[in-house]
């Protein structure tokens, strides 16, 4: 064992300030791990104590044992309450360290934590504290509380390499890692890894010979701006706006009745489309109705705030349920805005982070104003479907002003927004005790919490004043959590791994330099999205090939450091758009009500009360069988199967990271889900009908789907299958194969023939890099 | 919520974990059961567990859990209260019903007069247990029931109640109790789901359920409760397309996994291979669950036990009897929800026939289980989400009534898996309001289940955003007397 030493407390506070490297903690747990030179307690302690200590001896007052709080240096260094002479922590002196003692100590009696609690250190854990107090057991403010400062370019070796800023970063953990770069992905992987990830539909043929034909230096460059261009960008960049906000198209609990909050949705496609910048964005959402001479565009914003479940069960008492409307908004606000479980804080201080129930229900204040009932009415006819404070979207707005809202009739159309009551009516906001909504404690007053960034005294105890909180360029959250939430769109994890948690208990990040001049630099561009995406999509961190060699694979299998381009299966809605679209069949209409495809039957009719517009599926026909996913009318207690199935959110709560498993199921959706047989077969259709040999058809086939020209063999091996199977057939099994979906058979085409290119084009539609963004 | 208190009741040492093991388990079962080494100090971190073993040697392997939905009232089942019918039309004693918060829908009533039940009640077995006339065929298995009447929930409406037995919390987005089983045990069974959904409807006034009860929540997708329905597709998307045999479909995925081992050869992402597996498990599911479903070879005798209408698919009989083949073929967790039981008004007639529904298909499925030798090791729920109230929703006529929601108490029974058979557990007061002994909250009900699993409920967790949950949140402790 090591004595303490002085010498290294200076070699600490030399370097105080910079962040340590960044996998410590659960991906390395090696035997061998080494101990840093440096222990950071940012990076190596505070982890272990919010996991492993603070449950008992951090915020929450009310939890805390022994009166000893170990997440604060005054706190920790003070005499303890029970043996004053004493101390958890003693600088550079673990042996006279109470905490260190106990958490070595072979006594499990006096062992911390207690066995009973379930807890453990590792023999690896407990060094690095016994390091830290040897070094002077220095504590730092929770990293992602401190306002990021745009830091320099670091050095890097390979200097041809970075195409923008974002490749020093990333090229600079590699190099220390001792990892290199892959080199460029080939156009076609390229192309379709853009296409999916800027518009979520897959290249067309055009762009595909286009952008293969294009020789030129900002070839590349051209394409994103050209699909940047693209309405269905704004579509792309919703349908994860649309997760974080729990957008649905019926309002859940028991009798989930329909609902028509979707104007709401289509001014977020828009408001993406005409690139709103990420500060006018979400302020309108917040408080669009509290803006001086607010509009109505600004008003259907505020449609965010009340996308949540709103009951319609007869017989629940409304406060309750009025309470959990506001208790959602603050969530959302907590989790999808700033990147904190403020949830936790509902019924108790938190355990973690340094919010306490208080600073809870002072965020809640801002959000209890709002002149709504817990029950308005039970379900019932179109009066029920917002409900108040709602606004009406008339048919001359829609001409006029609110251009973008697809609205197909004339019919009265109604939106849930926000509102607030008139200040003599205000309600009071009281700290709920246990988070009861009958149980109320002290009054609060509006309010931030202070750890994070105290309330500006100038600004409005309103909404309004909220988002101007949120978009102070010191608060330390807001731009780094959206920033993040993007990197995860295009790269498929985010720096900080758990977006919706940038507390105590959430991962640090990966690349904390890198996360910190995206934050700055998005913020002193004047929070541009699409400036920041195409950042971030003509990285050469981005475009490098997706291979994954087995040494790559042993070192970084979780590709923390980007070594390789992101490979990952594409969401629900995408994999329904990317069949639609090959075959020829999407439905290009941007917004309005809510579509019923295919749907296996009997599913809404098996889970109902059997009251209201969606108690039973009413399949829609035509073109609206065609639209893309997204608008797959969401009933959130029933969500649509084949969506659900990979992974797509039920829009019950806020949710900001969806998983990305790999299923039988999804195994038998490709395979006989109608919507991929009807596409199968008119795709099948439309080839037999061009004048070209099988084999020409079916590399048409795999272009249109895969995204990249066949490989010679590929070809060989479908053209045989297809022999094969036309060989095969029987005239009645080939009849009964073409008989799905509802889109015409071309009347003079050969049966046989369709019926085993369909096979073909199917085959290609359930290959795994099909539905996989390479 | 007043339960925020964390229980440390199965704080294991090798010792006693040793010598629960020579009391409860024969030395056979002993051999092949994995127990890893929870105790000793050198594991890395021991909530990180793999998944898939259990923490301890269970008692039962799998469980079916027959779902009342909608709340049957106990009063008309289990739970015999005389009394009721003594001072039947009389106002509820403030004293007993104290600060209870009410429904909206009987807030506004201006009386609360008590209600004695319509239906006669005998004791029956040796555990001399109550049971009404409406379960006659209930009444004859009392000897294998452990039947608990004192229940009790937090929640007063159906929504948050079915999320809170199923999820362990009121709101959703958590893991369902047999995605935390799937996620904790692991499969038994390769070419079938390890989670599954059967859902049928009663004559009563039905409540909806709906998929996010057989969620997993923030666990991985494979541990979500997969619904098998009525009908020719008893799984989403099993069946094949028209024209497509076997043979076909074999031919068709042996093209792709060279394709797929093609793109492997390529990039190396072991995504691809586990693609091609799913591949495979999709195909030995759509032979496996056909034969599973196929109840044409079930002997007479075992029709005749669950009845006539067992023949019938979709109808509650029919899903105990594929209750019992898909445990039998080791499905972890098979989740029946029967809806129809809420009451509010007319609970004489809807209940007598929503009762004739279930009763002999539920005494048939544990009787079915113990003759094959399998109820030691399958564990059978019966049970709503809340019970209902001893006073009269609406109008109290001489033949006619309501109940309304009553989280206070209520009644449900287990069978096998463990769990002490013929006995009667905890005590409601004589009016049937409060519960007098024994009360069972339940995150204790959740805890027992997952103990009788070989889980302790305090250590099957996942950390998630933070915060390690659990099925019983932050509270729950097991309920030994119910051990057998």
């Amino acid at each position: 064992m090591l004595k303490w030493s002085f010498y290294l407390i200076c070699v600490f506070v030399g370097i105080t300030g910079t962040f340590q490297a960044c996998n410590t903690g659960s991906s390395n747990r090696g035997e061998e791990e080494k101990l840093p030179d440096v222990v950071s307690y940012n990076f190596d302690i505070r982890p272990i104590l919010s996991d492993k200590c603070l449950a008992c001896h951090g915020p929450d007052a009310n939890k805390r044992e022994a009166g000893l709080r170990l997440d604060i240096a005054e706190n920790a260094f003070k005499a303890l309450q029970e043996n004053p002479t004493a101390h958890a922590l003693v600088a550079g002196k673990p042996e006279l360290s109470e905490a260190y003692l106990r958490i070595s100590t072979q006594d499990t009696s006096l062992l911390m934590p207690p066995p009973s609690s379930n807890l453990k250190l590792t023999a690896h854990q407990i060094k690095l504290i016994e390091k830290w107090i040897k070094q002077g057991a220095k504590y730092e403010k929770h990293w992602a509380f401190v306002a990021p400062k745009k830091p320099a370019l670091p050095e890097v070796d390979q200097k041809e390499w970075p195409k923008n800023e974002i490749d020093y970063f990333v090229l600079h953990k590699q190099e220390q890692k001792g990892l290199s770069p892959n080199e460029e992905a080939d156009k076609e992987r390229l192309l379709k890894r853009l296409s999916l990830d800027l518009t979520g539909l897959p290249p067309s043929l055009q762009l595909m010979d286009q952008f293969m034909a294009d020789n030129s230096a900002n070839a590349y460059e051209k394409a994103v701006d050209q699909l940047l261009k693209n309405p269905a960008y704004g579509e792309k960049m919703a349908l994860h706006w649309l997760d974080l906000a729990r957008y649905a198209d019926s309002h859940g609990y028991q009798d989930d009745g329909y609902r028509t909050q979707w104007p709401w949705r289509d001014w977020v496609i828009h408001a993406f489309n005409k690139n709103m910048h990420y500060n006018d964005f979400v302020t309108w959402q917040l408080a669009g109705d509290l803006l001086p001479n607010s509009t109505k565009e600004q008003l259907l914003a505020t449609g965010f705030n009340r996308n949540h479940k709103i009951t319609e069960e007869g017989g629940v008492i409304p406060e309750e349920y009025r309470i959990s409307y506001v208790t959602d908004r603050t969530d959302l606000f907590g989790k999808g805005l700033l990147g904190v479980t403020m949830e936790c804080a509902h019924c108790h201080d938190h355990k973690y982070d340094p919010f306490s129930q208080k600073e809870y229900y002072q965020l809640f204040a801002f959000f209890n104003n709002v002149k709504e009932v817990g029950i308005e009415s039970v379900i019932g006819g179109p009066e029920t479907y917002a409900k108040k404070p709602l606004m009406e979207i008339s048919d001359a707005e829609v001409k006029n002003i609110l251009t973008f809202v697809n609205k197909p009739d004339t019919n009265r159309l109604i939106v849930s927004v926000m509102g607030d009551l008139e200040p003599d009516t205000s309600r009071k906001t009281y700290i709920l005790k246990r988070g009861v909504y009958d149980a109320p404690g002290d009054e609060v007053q509006a309010g931030t919490p202070s750890s994070i960034l105290p309330f500006n005294a100038n600004y409005p105890k309103n909404r309004l004043g909220l988002a101007q909180w949120l978009f102070d360029k010191k608060n330390p959250l807001t731009a780094r959590v959206y920033v993040n939430l993007l990197w995860q769109e295009f790269f498929g994890k985010g720096i900080v791994k758990t977006s919706g948690d940038f507390g105590m208990q959430g991962d640090l990040p990966t690349n904390p330099e890198l996360l910190d001049w995206l934050a700055v630099d998005f913020m002193s561009h004047n929070w541009d999205i699409k400036r920041l995406v195409k950042q971030m999509v003509t990285s050469a961190t981005y475009r490098q090939s997706a291979v994954i060699t087995p040494e790559k694979l042993k070192v970084d299998p979780d590709n923390v450091y980007l070594a390789r381009g992101p490979r990952y299966r594409i969401p629900a809605e995408f994999v329904k758009d990317l069949v639609l679209s090959s075959s020829g069949l999407l439905n290009r209409t941007i917004g309005g009500p809510s579509v019923k495809p295919y749907q296996p039957p009997g599913l809404w009719e098996g889970a109902t009360s059997g009251r209201g517009l969606l108690s039973t599926y009413v399949q829609d026909h035509g073109a609206k069988l065609y639209r893309r996913g997204m608008y797959t009318l969401i009933k959130r207690t029933v969500p649509p199967p084949s969506m659900a199935i990979f992974d797509a959110s039920n829009r019950d709560l806020c949710e900001v990271k969806r998983l990305k498993t790999n299923t039988p199921l999804q195994a038998l959706v490709m395979m006989n889900d109608p919507t991929v047989l009807e596409a199968s077969r008119v795709l099948a259709a439309n080839l037999l009908q061009e004048k070209t040999e099988a084999k020409d058809k079916i590399t048409k086939a795999f272009r249109l789907i895969v995204g990249r020209k066949p490989r010679e063999k590929e070809v060989e091996m479908l053209t045989a299958y297809y022999e094969k199977e036309l060989k095969e057939i029987k005239k009645p099994v080939a009849e009964k194969a073409l008989a799905v979906g509802e889109y015409p058979i071309p009347a003079q085409i050969d049966r046989m023939k369709l019926a085993a290119m369909m096979r073909v084009v199917s085959t290609i539609y359930n290959l795994e890099e099909t539905i996989t963004k390479t | 919520m007043e339960k925020e208190i964390l229980e440390h009741g199965f704080n294991f040492n090798r010792r006693r974990f040793l010598s629960r093991l020579s009391l409860g388990l024969g030395s056979a079962a002993l051999g092949s059961l994995m127990i890893p080494d929870l105790f000793g100090g050198n594991s890395a971190d021991d909530d990180s567990l793999p998944p898939g073993i259990p923490h301890f040697a269970p008692k039962a392997k799998r469980v079916i859990y027959l779902f009342q939905n909608g709340a049957p009232s106990q009063q008309e089942l289990f739970d015999y209260k005389p009394k009721l019918r003594a001072m039947m039309g009389q106002e509820i004693p403030p004293s007993v019903r104290g600060t209870q918060r009410l429904t909206g829908m009987t807030a506004n009533q201006a009386s609360f007069p008590l209600v004695g039940s319509f239906v006669n009640f005998q004791q029956y077995g040796q555990s001399r247990a109550w049971v009404s006339d409406l379960f006659p065929y209930t009444a004859k298995i009392v000897d294998d029931l452990c039947i608990v009447k004192s229940m009790y929930t937090e929640a007063i409406n159906h929504d948050p109640a079915l999320t809170f037995l199923q999820t362990g919390s009121q709101q959703g987005n958590r893991p369902s109790m047999g995605s935390w089983l799937s996620y904790g045990l692991g499969n038994e069974n390769k070419n079938l789901p390890n989670f599954t959904v059967l859902l049928s409807r009663g004559i009563g006034n039905g409540q909806g359920v709906y998929s996010k009860l057989w969620s997993n929540g923030f666990l991985d997708s494979i541990h979500q409760g997969v619904q098998f329905s009525k009908g020719e597709d008893p799984v989403l998307y099993l069946r094949d397309p028209e024209g497509m045999d076997r043979h076909a479909r074999r031919d068709m995925l042996d093209n792709l996994a060279q394709l797929n081992d093609m793109a492997y050869q390529e990039f190396g992402d072991p995504e691809i291979t586990a693609k091609v597996k799913q591949y495979e498990m999709a195909y030995r599911m759509q032979t496996a669950v056909p034969e599973v479903m196929d109840l044409s070879k079930e002997s007479d005798d075992i029709i005749k036990l669950y009845g006539p209408e067992c023949l019938v698919p979709g109808t509650f009989a029919a899903n105990c009897l594929l209750a019992r083949k898909l445990s039998e073929n080791g499905v972890r967790f098979v989740q029946l929800y029967h809806q129809g039981w809420d009451q509010h008004g007319n609970l004489p007639f809807e209940i007598a026939k929503q009762a004739k529904d279930v009763d002999q298909a539920s005494a048939a499925l544990v009787t079915d289980l113990k003759q094959r030798g399998l109820l030691d090791e399958t564990l059978v729920i019966w049970g709503g989400e809340f019970g209902r109230t001893s006073y009269t929703q609406g109008k109290l006529t001489a033949d006619n009534y309501g109940r309304d929601h009553h989280p206070r108490c209520f009644t449900i029974w287990m069978a096998g898996g463990g769990i002490k058979p013929g006995i009667v557990y905890g005590e409601t007061d004589e009016l049937g309001y409060n519960i007098a002994q024994n009360p069972v909250h339940v995150h204790d009900f959740q805890a027992t289940i997952l103990h009788q699993m070989g889980l302790n409920h305090e250590k099957l967790i996942f950390k998630h955003l933070g915060r390690r949950y659990r099925l019983t949140d932050v509270s729950g402790k097991v309920v030994n007397d119910l051990i057998a």
